[in-house]
């Protein structure tokens, strides 16, 4: 049986861990926004300026992890424009990231076309190479795996520890959680929410540019104008998957991406006997099958997409 | 007989400024004269950087330069937004519109109907329509059989596989082509088919071809930008689509089924002049014997012998010796 020999295959897991990178920095981003208690579907448009930032940065003569650095900083701009709209001023928040959104991935086009010259293809960067790991590298299956990633990938991962130690473990983590689900609490205990949403807001729009900048930067070498594919909504879906917790927002991006290099695998072995659209499909229904389960014993942050006004009830 | 195209001497102020000053001037300008260029517009549903487009572009932005035609252009429309350019540049009077169709097929032709003084020239799954909406497939199908020839005799574990975005049939017949060519050279080959389900995604692009190297695939055939980024990753001979990639990917893609747009469009330029209806069918200027498509190749990454036999069929479906079936079907 070919299908569960891929399965077992060194190619597959070298890819979940690759198409996962992105859709991890996406979702870890979401979810410290959320926790906080603030929806922020600016995500699409902040990758896709992510990419384009960083991309531009390294295509200008700087390092790869500048032009990280870069993109991290530009998403940490558009949350504090997400943050002001929504945190002071208490506007709709799916209607300001949509709007951010929009914003975001249009001014890429824009400043993408005034500052590269036009070609029949988009010109490329050298992207970041597999990490060499030494002895970890000797490992049989998994050493290869490994060593065949990029170092975003590492970080993404190391954030997800870092994101799961601090909320969990530290009473900034404590301050974070109480501002997404009681904000007036809050503010008695001496946490100030508006700081308080304003930081988790920039700090993960600056992961959700990262995961754009991943694209231009490892997966792929150039910047087109709508390379991020959905890969933003995807994340706010994982959100919901992972119920909140950054852990099970890394195994959640793990499944999707799974799903998906599985079907690009059994497109070529099994070809001829079921339409290709299924496959495609397969990670969006093991998604939705997964959130049908799981959204019922999901833990919302009780104050999210509620806008807090100081003395109000 | 390689089609190698550096930049257009243009730069992107100067196309911009002439685009606006043509647009500023045609509503001043009375129809064109015999002498004087033509204005066309194009209008790209996708940035001009896509391939496709920047077949397209790349033609117009030349003939502009050998000043054929005035050439302004606007790009990224979303569909909702297509018949509304169009409708804005035909009222603007110019003389021919270039553009695509596929999303818009019905609206499209609406907007014909309405402005029967401007001709149209747009690439389309369907018929043409009218006096003056005319229609052109992509059919580099030549170029693409040709490579399969090659890439059928070059591979050696007698995989090929071929990465497309969706199976529309104008990507069914490119990579229905290649398959035809492999197993011309190499019955026994087989050819793995991925679809990505989208246009523009070249990291899942890269994906996809990474997992038919997996599966024993050591040539690929990337219909989709990213495909030669994994063989070139895993050291594999790739064929490219639509442009030459040669440069993009030296070392790794030896072939390329190049689809040139000037025969299209000088032949639309001529029926205008002529002042003929252009309600027609130009597809066959997509053709290796019109000059509308061609073979580009490496020849230092290829056998001799197998280069030679590929050469020959060429001159085949040149005289019409030969033809290159077409089959729109999706693969598989």
């Amino acid at each position: 049986m070919e299908m569960i020999a891929i399965l077992g295959s060194q190619g597959l897991w070298e890819a979940v861990l690759r198409i996962a990178t992105p859709l991890i920095f996406g979702t870890l981003g979401a979810l410290l926004c959320e926790r906080a208690g603030v929806l922020n579907l600016g995500i699409e448009g902040i990758m896709a300026f992510g990419a384009l930032i960083g991309w531009l940065a390294v295509f200008n003569g700087t390092g790869l992890w500048t032009g990280l650095l870069v993109a991290a900083l530009s998403g940490a701009v558009f949350g504090l424009l997400h943050a002001v709209l929504t945190v002071p001023l208490g506007l709709s928040q799916h209607v300001t990231g949509l709007g951010i959104t929009l914003f975001a991935s249009s001014l890429a086009y824009f400043i993408f076309r005034l500052s590269v010259p036009l070609a029949a293809s988009p010109p490329t960067v050298r992207p970041f190479q597999p990490v060499e790991l030494g002895l970890i590298g000797d490992i049989p299956f998994l050493g290869p795996v490994l060593s065949s990633q990029t170092a975003p990938t590492y970080l993404a991962f190391a954030i997800a520890l870092v994101l799961m130690y601090v909320l969990f473990r530290t009473p900034l983590g404590l301050a974070i959680r109480m501002t997404g689900e009681n904000p007036h609490a809050a503010e008695a205990q001496g946490v100030n929410p508006v700081r308080v949403r304003f930081a988790c807001i920039m700090v993960g729009s600056a992961m959700m540019a990262m995961g754009g900048a991943f694209l231009t930067l490892s997966a792929f070498n150039s910047f087109f104008p709508t390379m991020i594919q959905g890969r933003g909504w995807v994340c706010i879906a994982l959100v919901v998957f992972a119920s909140w917790r950054p852990g099970w927002a890394l195994t959640g991006a793990l499944l999707f991406a799974l799903v998906d290099a599985y079907q690009l695998r059994l497109q070529s072995v099994l070809e001829d006997s079921i339409p290709y659209q299924l496959f495609l499909m397969a990670p969006y229904i093991a998604a939705i099958a997964v959130l049908a389960v799981t959204a019922r014993r999901a833990r919302v942050p009780q104050a999210l997409m509620k806008p807090y006004r100081r003395g109000e009830r | 007989m390689t089609t190698r195209t550096n930049g257009t001497g243009f730069s992107r102020r100067g196309i911009l400024l002439g685009a606006t000053a043509i647009l500023l001037g045609t509503s001043l300008l009375a129809p064109a004269q015999a002498d004087q260029p033509l204005r066309v517009v194009g209008i790209h549903a996708s940035p001009v950087e896509n391939a496709w487009n920047s077949r397209l572009h790349e033609a117009l932005t030349e003939a502009a330069a050998e000043g054929v035609i005035e050439y302004s252009f606007s790009e990224g429309i979303s569909s909702t937004d297509y018949p509304r350019v169009m409708r804005e540049f035909a009222e603007q009077g110019v003389d021919l519109i270039v553009g695509e169709a596929y999303a818009v097929e019905r609206d499209a032709r609406a907007v014909a109907d309405d402005f029967p003084d401007v001709a149209f020239l747009m690439g389309s799954s369907g018929q043409p329509h009218g006096d003056n909406f005319g229609t052109f497939g992509t059919w580099n199908h030549d170029g693409a059989y040709l490579a399969g020839m090659l890439a059928g005799e070059m591979t050696e574990s007698n995989i090929v596989g071929s990465v497309g975005a969706v199976p529309i049939p104008e990507v069914n017949l490119l990579i229905n082509a290649f398959e035809a060519g492999v197993l011309e050279t190499n019955p026994d080959a087989r050819h793995l088919v991925t679809f990505i389900g989208t246009f523009f995604d070249p990291p899942q692009a890269r994906e996809a071809a990474l997992a038919q190297i997996d599966s024993g695939a050591d040539i690929l055939f990337g219909e989709r930008i990213g495909t030669a980024d994994a063989a070139e990753q895993r050291g594999v001979p790739a064929v490219g689509s639509l442009i030459d990639y040669s440069d993009r990917y030296p070392n790794t893609v030896f072939a390329n089924a190049v689809w040139v747009f000037r025969a299209k469009l000088d032949a639309a330029i001529a029926d205008v002049r002529a002042g003929n209806p252009t309600g027609r069918d130009y597809t066959e200027f997509s053709l290796l014997a019109q000059g509308g498509s061609d073979i580009s190749f490496v020849e230092d990454m290829i056998p001799a012998e197998a280069l030679e036999r590929m050469l020959a069929r060429r001159d085949e479906i040149i005289s019409g010796a030969f033809e290159v079936p077409v089959n729109l079907d999706e693969p598989g």
